[in-house]
């Protein structure tokens, strides 16, 4: 099944063409990596996603609902949910707090149930603090919900994100470079974090450097260059493809064997 | 875990309360202390207003001194020229502040930071000028006098200054409450997020622009409402209840109590406002000690003096629980009650 179809999807940022006619079918219960050189169009490919920027043509739907231009608080509401390049957290708040946050969204009660302390709004704080709880549980980071969040490992903060990205109940998580900067041993928790999240029936879209870690956990693969599509399939399929060596692996190919 | 109930947090929140609430019979008949008390707490009213949009939400608002003002001459005019009841013209004060918040934030909004100050000072200044100079409604300088008390219905008698004390002080908790209960909340966790980073709000799902313009519609029904019942104590009253000194007088309450605390806006300005008293022979002049207290505040307690104890408060604890975990005890269920509490509670 189709969670998310992409029409020739564009975004010009005045004559500079950063996402370029692309279209990508995101299945569900699946992994899709985007993957490209710096300045393919990547992150701007997330943010035209999520609603963060508009596109200037193409289409964008999401479980057969058209969401092209949906700004970002209806896109989460409707199940989308992201994460940032740089890791991005309300700093000064608990971890805790911090992934209470994301159940804003699937939060009815109004101010006035707040100053009231009615009922239901006692309940929905009760569930949304059992919903962020399991979140911290199932990122593996529910020792540091006291802790203030930029005074937590880096390591630590990124899967804060996810796990307050989680807490939003997404069907579509967009995770954008989740292992920049992080160690070997780390991007393997977070390989393994990943397919948990799948596991769990959440679809993952990807956007990621490590071609060792893309190319063992994702799908499918959409390979851009100056924003437009210049591969797509399995990792197989575009490991082998002739253009995506020369254009994305062929320069720093023997970096990476000699770094491997 | 017995301690929650005796964190110093609602132990100063207690004390405070029994302070204000205590405060008219230790005077005796002191009118003149009680006069200023209870107009310290309309303009604290006011500032808790002002923490909701500043405080919480992160935008400075420099019209709240005009909306102050609005609710003043409304009340005002309304109780005088038109011979209305106090009950009803609060009213309109009220929902005249709360919608004109809620369509000027339509427009203010679409600033962000340093420009949405500036456009809300423009916005106080022009709701003063008009307040100073249209004479045909507002009686410019000559003010406003004979505002009524409010109407007791043969249960109060509210021209009697203790009364109204009681009043002021029922609406002053109720401001406090209000904060407390949206602090602790989705709602307070919003409108944090916004302060914290539009973006990432933005990105698990928090419609930005609507909670902002909730907010300021929120802070100026606030003003409104501390505007209101500082005509009826004042029974006289000009433009300088709109003006733009007013404005940044509540901004230093603020600043001086804790910004985003819940007991900050009354603690900063019942200290403020009696420095103000304690300095008042020297007229002008005050604001030379009063000024470099301010910057030594701003310099060591950023947080203001709420938010100052608060943090101390927490260091302590955290120092407790680190103790006791040594011991053995479960670290995590402890620390999260003291953590949330040191949050939640002020």
């Amino acid at each position: 099944m189709t969670l998310l179809e992409v029409r020739g999807l564009g975004k010009h940022f005045s004559g500079l063409h950063a996402v370029d006619d692309v279209d990508l079918d995101v299945a569900a219960g699946r992994i899709t990596a985007i993957i490209g050189p710096n300045g393919a169009g990547k992150s701007t490919l997330f943010n035209l996603l999520a609603g963060f920027y508009r596109p200037t043509s193409g289409s964008v739907r999401f479980k057969d609902r058209d969401i092209t231009g949906m700004s970002p608080h209806r896109t989460v509401a409707h199940g989308i949910a992201r994460t940032f390049q740089t890791t991005n957290l309300f700093e000064d708040a608990t971890v805790l707090d911090n992934v209470l946050s994301g159940r804003i969204v699937r939060s009815h009660s109004t101010v006035f149930d707040a100053v009231l302390r009615t009922p239901r709004h006692r309940k929905e704080e009760r569930h949304n603090l059992d919903k962020a709880m399991a979140a911290l549980e199932f990122t593996g980071i529910a020792e540091y919900r006291d802790e203030i969040a930029s005074s937590v490992p880096q390591e630590v903060q990124k899967r804060v994100s996810i796990a307050l990205a989680l807490a939003t109940e997404p069907e579509l998580l967009l995770l954008d470079e989740p292992a920049a900067g992080l160690t070997e041993e780390e991007t393997v928790g977070f390989a393994q974090l990943i397919r948990n999240i799948v596991a769990d029936g959440v679809t993952v879209g990807l956007v990621e450097h490590r071609m060792s870690m893309v190319m063992s956990l994702a799908d499918h693969i959409l390979v851009l260059d100056h924003g437009k599509e210049i591969a797509s399939g399995t990792p197989e399929t575009v490991r082998t493809d002739p253009q995506v060596i020369e254009a994305y692996l062929g320069a720093d190919h023997q970096d990476q064997e000699g770094a491997g | 875990m017995t301690t929650t109930t005796f964190s110093p947090q609602r132990l100063g929140t207690l004390l405070v309360a029994l302070a204000l609430l205590l405060a008219p019979l230790t005077l005796g008949g002191e009118e003149y202390v009680l006069r200023v008390l209870t107009v310290g707490a309309t303009y604290a009213i006011a500032v808790y207003g002002m923490n909701l949009i500043l405080g919480l939400t992160g935008q400075l608002s420099l019209a709240h001194g005009g909306f102050f003002g609005i609710g003043v001459y409304i009340v005002g005019l309304l109780t005088t020229d038109y011979d209305w009841a106090f009950w009803p013209s609060f009213l309109v004060a009220v929902l005249v502040t709360g919608l004109g918040g809620f369509v000027a934030g339509i427009v203010a909004l679409r600033t962000r930071e340093e420009y949405f100050a500036i456009f809300t000072m423009a916005m106080g200044f022009i709701i003063f000028l008009v307040i100073s100079r249209w004479e045909s409604v507002t009686h410019a300088h000559s003010g406003v006098s004979g505002v009524k008390f409010p109407e007791g219905f043969g249960l109060f008698d509210f021209s009697e200054p203790v009364v109204m004390y009681y009043l002021v002080l029922l609406f002053l908790l109720g401001a406090g409450y209000v904060t407390h209960a949206v602090r602790r909340s989705g709602i307070g966790r919003t409108l944090v997020a916004i302060r914290t980073s539009e973006d990432l709000a933005r990105s698990i799902g928090v419609n930005v622009g609507l909670n902002k313009q909730l907010a300021f519609a929120a802070s100026t029904t606030f003003a409104g409402v501390a505007g209101g019942l500082f005509a009826a104590v004042q029974g006289f009253v000009g433009p300088s209840a709109a003006s733009l000194d007013l404005t940044f007088e509540m901004l230093m309450f603020i600043l001086v109590g804790g910004l985003g605390t819940v007991l900050g806006p009354v603690v900063g300005t019942f200290l403020v406002l009696f420095l103000f008293e304690f300095f008042q022979d020297f007229e002008a002049y005050r604001f030379l000690v009063l000024g470099p207290i301010i910057v030594v505040l701003v310099i060591f307690a950023p947080r203001g003096i709420v938010g100052y104890l608060n943090a101390f408060v927490g260091k302590l604890r955290s120092r407790a629980a680190g103790a006791g975990n040594g011991s053995g005890g479960p670290p995590e269920h402890r620390s999260s009650d003291t953590a949330t509490d040191v949050k939640e509670t002020l």
